[in-house]
């Protein structure tokens, strides 16, 4: 969807503000934020892509009004309601109604630390030979889905150059939907700054996404 | 709680965390010591001092630095480093005249293994708007002022591929053991807001100095 979390190329935002011998978290409440989210997120009932696709999935202006753990938080609530694990009722009052039946596997230290070691890797065997080899010169093509997409506004209706074939991939447009894993092609596509943003662009600066293969189409 | 001080927004999403973590926790799907296993790992155990012993390797052992070419997530995981947000690792090369610099414009993908949870700015409206129409003036305003005819390389991490800065190794460092140059690589210079520290930076005493 075109989201506020499209954030390539917009303005007005101002400028970096780095903190010197910045905390992994500043509040309390952003350690739990991110531990209850990857802990949740453990429990197997939805993919990485379905995460990134509810956090977007709001006003553009709500999204860019909410600090970062907010955003996370806004979608844990959407998430454990869509997949049944709490009832909104539950949410609102926050207390337990009702338990699950059968008990769920829980998330223990010992799962966490696997999970974490292990972590879950998005290659998968292809379905079919790659359409494009290093080298080749690419459109992005000019789509606009309403679901989920990798494929970032900026990068639409470019031309750039394959300098990478990365393997197939679980297809985030189709995975975060529920649409299966669908497998494809993932390039490394570069693009001439002037090419993204004209003659603002840097003589000198490339910008490269990685991008799956519907995104792309020959040159 | 330790953000009371902060206003009534962020006490409201304060209240929404702990009751998400209440109902998860009573409800079965999450035992309690998962939740202080998860910010222990990434509070003291994952974090930048990984990456820093990965370009330090690069930067002593050729041969390694051709393995982190051809397979980066495995010559990472010889290392001991991998897992989540670092399950398909690409290492990207700084040189002469090439200056590299990672982005996630569409949300805060980072390489976790090796640098650990993502900085605020890392995760800014600011940084990913403008890192890929002006890395220029955002890496000036890091401090990173790089010749006008070197080219900046940025990469917008849009699927699950995670890079790797490797900062070129400063002059002056010739001979120094791994571990005192790992010394000098900072979390910035790994993902190209940076560069590495020179080398008069080193804590004097360091360990295995110059041979």
């Amino acid at each position: 969807m075109n989201g506020g979390h499209d954030l390539g190329g917009m303005m007005g935002f101002g400028a970096l503000a780095p903190e010197r011998d910045e905390p992994v978290f500043h509040t309390d409440w952003e350690r739990r934020a991110c531990a209850v989210t990857v802990a949740a997120g453990a429990c197997g009932l939805w993919s990485l892509d379905e995460s990134r696709s509810v956090r977007e999935n709001q006003p553009p202006g709500q999204y860019l009004a909410k600090t970062y753990y907010d955003v996370w938080i806004t979608a844990l609530e959407k998430l454990v309601v869509a997949h049944g694990m709490v009832s909104a009722e539950e949410l609102a009052s926050g207390r337990p109604l009702a338990m699950p039946q059968p008990p769920p596997r829980q998330v223990t230290p010992a799962r966490i630390a696997e999970g974490i070691a292990k972590g879950t890797r998005y290659d998968r065997p292809p379905a079919a030979a790659a359409a494009f080899a290093v080298g080749a010169p690419v459109r992005a093509r000019i789509i606009n889905p309403a679901g989920h997409t990798r494929l970032p506004r900026y990068a639409r209706g470019r031309q750039g150059e394959v300098t990478a074939v990365r393997g197939a991939f679980v297809f985030p447009d189709a995975n975060a939907h529920a649409r299966g894993e669908n497998p494809q092609w993932l390039y490394t596509v570069r693009f001439s700054a002037r090419e993204l943003w004209g003659p603002e662009g840097d003589a000198h600066s490339t910008v490269t996404i990685d991008a799956f293969e519907p995104y792309l189409e020959p040159a | 709680m330790s953000d009371d001080h902060d206003h009534s927004e962020l006490t409201e999403v304060a209240a929404r965390v702990r009751a998400l973590e209440t109902l998860l926790t009573e409800k079965g799907y999450i035992d309690p010591a998962a939740l202080d296993a998860i910010v222990e790992t990434y509070e003291t155990k994952i974090g930048p001092r990984n990456g820093a012993r990965v370009v330090a390797r690069a930067w002593v052992d050729p041969a390694y630095r051709e393995r982190l070419r051809a397979d980066a997530t495995q010559a990472i995981a010889e290392l001991g480093y991998g897992g989540r947000q670092g399950e398909h690792m690409a290492a990207v090369e700084n040189g002469p005249g090439v200056h590299n610099v990672v982005v996630c414009t569409l949300c805060s993908c980072y390489p976790w293994p090796v640098l650990g949870v993502p900085p605020v700015w890392y995760k800014s409206h600011a940084y990913r708007s403008r890192a890929v129409i002006e890395p220029r003036a955002v890496l000036a305003e890091f401090g990173v002022t790089l010749p006008e005819d070197t080219e900046v390389r940025v990469w917008d991490s849009t699927a699950e591929m995670r890079y790797l800065v490797i900062p070129e190794r400063p002059r002056g460092t010739q001979g120094w053991s791994e571990e005192r140059l790992a010394g000098l690589v900072t979390r910035d210079s790994m993902i190209g807001t940076g560069l590495a520290l020179p080398a008069e930076a080193a804590p004097s005493g360091a360990a295995g100095a110059a041979l």
